[in-house]
């Protein structure tokens, strides 16, 4: 029986227990606010769906970091590479999250991340693709109180 | 409801697609069942698979009344296991008053409870696995769904190593897992180093890194198919359970990983693709559409327990019931790198009918024997029957919701929406196993503490979210969190921050306030340093002036809607 224990990793961050939402704290990014980082990114070009993908758990095991990777199906060729990705909350105080520039030697479009979620939101990622169109994905990521599942 | 028309594609889909199963509801026609009868199968095909879930740690023979509320939401409303009581009974096509209908549903529980006796018990197990391996030899693989180690006294003081011995002797071929990681990230090592079979959980990944921690896929070669199993623990450990017990392992549901496995495992020669599955059943219901090529899941977590394998698209979904009271044996017919066909039995283990094995009795006995004290311990009665499992109440938990309010001296309790804890019958005498049997765990503090009704709002809605998002994925697979002396209304169907409305206060009738403090006490807080003393005590102290118990009739959450 194989058993991973190659490393054993630092214990994050103290105990903090998933975040549930302290409302009134901050002011959180409305998805006008959202829609508008989204709009400056594409210069109001519409991002149609597929292409990309965005990884990341349905529930938050801890809202405080909570991993995201992004990758996009392009060859990434001269003639044909993602340019930018550009990853958006709905929920934060501020939508933008990060931008991922990538090149033609970038070999594949995908990047890792980890984020903090505020609460339970919409996430969404938007690819710069080389001709100038944009591709788009988002889920939905659920911080919960947690502590009644079994 | 069902219509016929659902029910009869349900019996169509199983017999045409996969050919025969063998029909239950043969022995509903006999009041006396033998232990032949429960045995009986037909052998068939190459492969057998045997499948035993969610025991909780239940060594012996028990009562155990499945739900009489168990309400699908989304595409699984109406639809098994989201059926019960009379309501199952129609669907499956099993006579009321039926050994069956004692075994799947709640209707008529405790006349049929004294008449049929106890269900399960590992030496009764271990008698039908040594008559399915006589007769299917090594084309047989027998597989735990996991929730093992944990949900006994015993296994809370060895911890889980009870059940590791026993189950050992049982050899099974692999295992996955969920209250197993509450016995702490340390000591789930220290057994699985030594395991002899494989502990498999192709959803846990080292949390820095985001490499599997455990084995995801094993492979097997069984009546000269090669057979891969895939393990997925629960997904949401670290979230329905403390995180601090695991700190540096994620979970789950990862689909990505379980079609990557499929498609490995299809490359390197696998005929058979088997996933065994702690997901829950609806979690499993929307994986199989989502993910092609699993030939069989094994379904657990949830505790339900169908007769009927269900299919979706190619795959077939078992769920085996929990604490030991079923164990599922499939019988599949593989050829050409394909699975042909099928013939299923959910063999009841009706603890007086099937001789125990005595070996592992003695097994048993032994692990029990420096424990016996404190099991056969008397520390109450009860007039009522007690019972856990239900979406919004079980009378068990009525019973802890009373004693924290007045051992705790709070106006509120909350008790967390478990599914395991086995039933007693009105007139049982409580013993420390009976108390220990539905609380048992390693965070057992009961807190006392201050929530605004603002707050208690918001945890209502939050578990009710875990139980009645319409997309399976974001289920946790619990029941709803049980509330002593606070009613409510409860419209599952809507979305979250919306289901919860009329939150009464009950001792006076007064409207919750969302800015007033309410003294609430609970258990089972997955914050670490969780102060308080362990529910077990506090429910004891209840029962030394509460004996008997007798439970009202629960009126206090009223669910509309549905």
């Amino acid at each position: 029986m194989k058993f991973y224990t190659r490393r054993e990793s630092l214990v994050l961050g103290g105990a903090a227990v998933a975040a549930l939402t302290l409302p009134g704290v901050a002011a959180f990014a409305k998805s006008e606010d959202a829609q508008a980082t989204m709009a400056k990114f594409t210069g109001g070009k519409t991002a149609s769906e597929g292409k990309i993908e965005l990884k990341m758990p349905e529930i938050a095991e801890n809202g405080n970091t909570v991993p995201l990777t992004i990758s996009v199906d392009s060859p990434m060729t001269k003639d044909d590479y993602v340019k930018r990705v550009i990853v958006i909350s709905e929920g934060n105080p501020r939508p933008e999250v990060a931008t991922f520039n990538f090149t033609p030697r970038s070999g594949i479009a995908e990047a890792s991340t980890r984020m903090r979620l505020a609460k339970t939101q919409n996430v969404v990622a938007v690819a710069e693709m080389s001709d100038g169109s944009f591709r788009m994905v988002k889920r939905q990521v659920k911080v919960t109180i947690g502590g009644c599942g079994g | 409801m069902i219509s016929r028309r659902e029910f009869m594609q349900v019996v169509a889909a199983t017999g045409t697609l996969f050919g025969s199963s063998v029909p239950w509801a043969k022995l509903s026609a006999q009041q006396k069942i033998t232990q032949g009868d429960l045995l009986d199968f037909k052998p068939f095909g190459n492969v057998t698979l045997a499948h035993l879930t969610d025991i909780h740690a239940q060594l012996k023979p028990v009562w155990f009344r499945e739900p009489s509320v168990n309400l699908g939401v989304g595409n699984a409303e109406g639809k098994p296991p989201h059926i019960t009581g009379s309501d199952f009974l129609k669907f499956y096509n099993i006579a009321s008053g039926s050994p069956e209908a004692y075994a799947l549903s709640s209707e008529a529980f405790v006349g049929l409870a004294q008449q049929y006796g106890r269900m399960g018990g590992i030496d009764r197990i271990a008698t039908v696995l040594k008559h399915i391996r006589s007769e299917r030899g090594d084309n047989t693989l027998f597989l735990d769904g996991g929730d093992t180690w944990h949900g006994s006294y015993t296994a809370l003081m060895t911890k889980g190593a009870d059940m590791v011995e026993v189950m050992n002797a049982l050899k099974p071929d692999a295992m996955t897992g969920h209250w197993e990681f509450t016995l702490g990230a340390d000591r789930v090592k220290e057994i699985v180093n030594d395991l002899p079979f494989a502990f498999l959980g192709s959803n846990i990944f080292d949390n820095e890194w985001q490499e599997p921690a455990f084995d995801a896929v094993k492979m097997f070669e069984r009546g000269g198919v090669k057979i891969a199993v895939i393990g997925q623990a629960f997904p949401y450990t670290p979230i329905a359970n403390p995180r601090w017990m695991m700190p540096n392992w994620s979970f789950g549901i990862r689909e990505e990983e379980i079609a990557k496995h499929v498609s490995a495992a299809r490359s390197k020669g696998a005929e058979l693709v088997i996933l065994l599955s702690h997901n829950g059943f609806d979690v499993d219901r929307k994986l199989a559409s989502q993910v092609k090529g699993i030939d069989v899941i094994l379904c657990g977590h949830t505790h339900d327990a169908l007769p009927v394998p269900l299919i979706v698209g190619n795959t077939l979904l078992v769920a085996s019931g929990s604490s030991g009271k079923f164990i599922s044996r499939l019988d599949l017919d593989v050829s050409g790198g394909k699975l042909k066909d099928f013939r299923f039995r959910l063999i009841p283990i009706f603890a007086d009918v099937i001789t125990p094995d005595r070996e592992i009795t003695a097994l048993v006995d032994k692990v029990r024997k420096p424990y016996q004290g404190e099991l056969k311990r008397v520390v109450g009665r009860t007039d009522s029957l007690l019972y856990r499992r239900g979406n919004f109440n079980g009378t068990i938990d009525d019973l802890m919701c009373q004693a924290l309010i007045e051992v705790r001296d709070a106006e509120i309790a909350l008790s967390p929406g478990f599914r395991w804890g086995p039933s007693l019958l009105p007139g049982q005498e409580i013993t420390g196993e009976d108390l220990y049997n539905s609380c048992a765990m390693t965070y057992p503090a009961a807190y006392r503490t201050k929530m605004t009704g603002k707050f208690l709002k918001e945890v209502l809605e939050d578990v009710a979210d875990n139980l009645f998002n319409p997309d399976p994925y974001y289920q946790q697979g619990g029941d709803m969190v049980r509330a002593g002396g606070l009613g409510y209304t409860i419209d599952p169907k809507k979305p979250i921050g919306q289901r919860i409305s009329g939150m009464t206060l009950l001792k006076d009738g007064s409207t919750v306030d969302p800015s007033r403090e309410y003294v609430v006490a609970g258990w089972a807080s997955i914050n670490q340093e969780t102060e308080g003393p362990p529910i077990w005590e506090v429910v004891e102290t209840y029962l030394k002036t509460n004996t008997p118990v007798r439970i009202k009739p629960n009126d206090a959450v009223k669910v509309v809607g549905v």
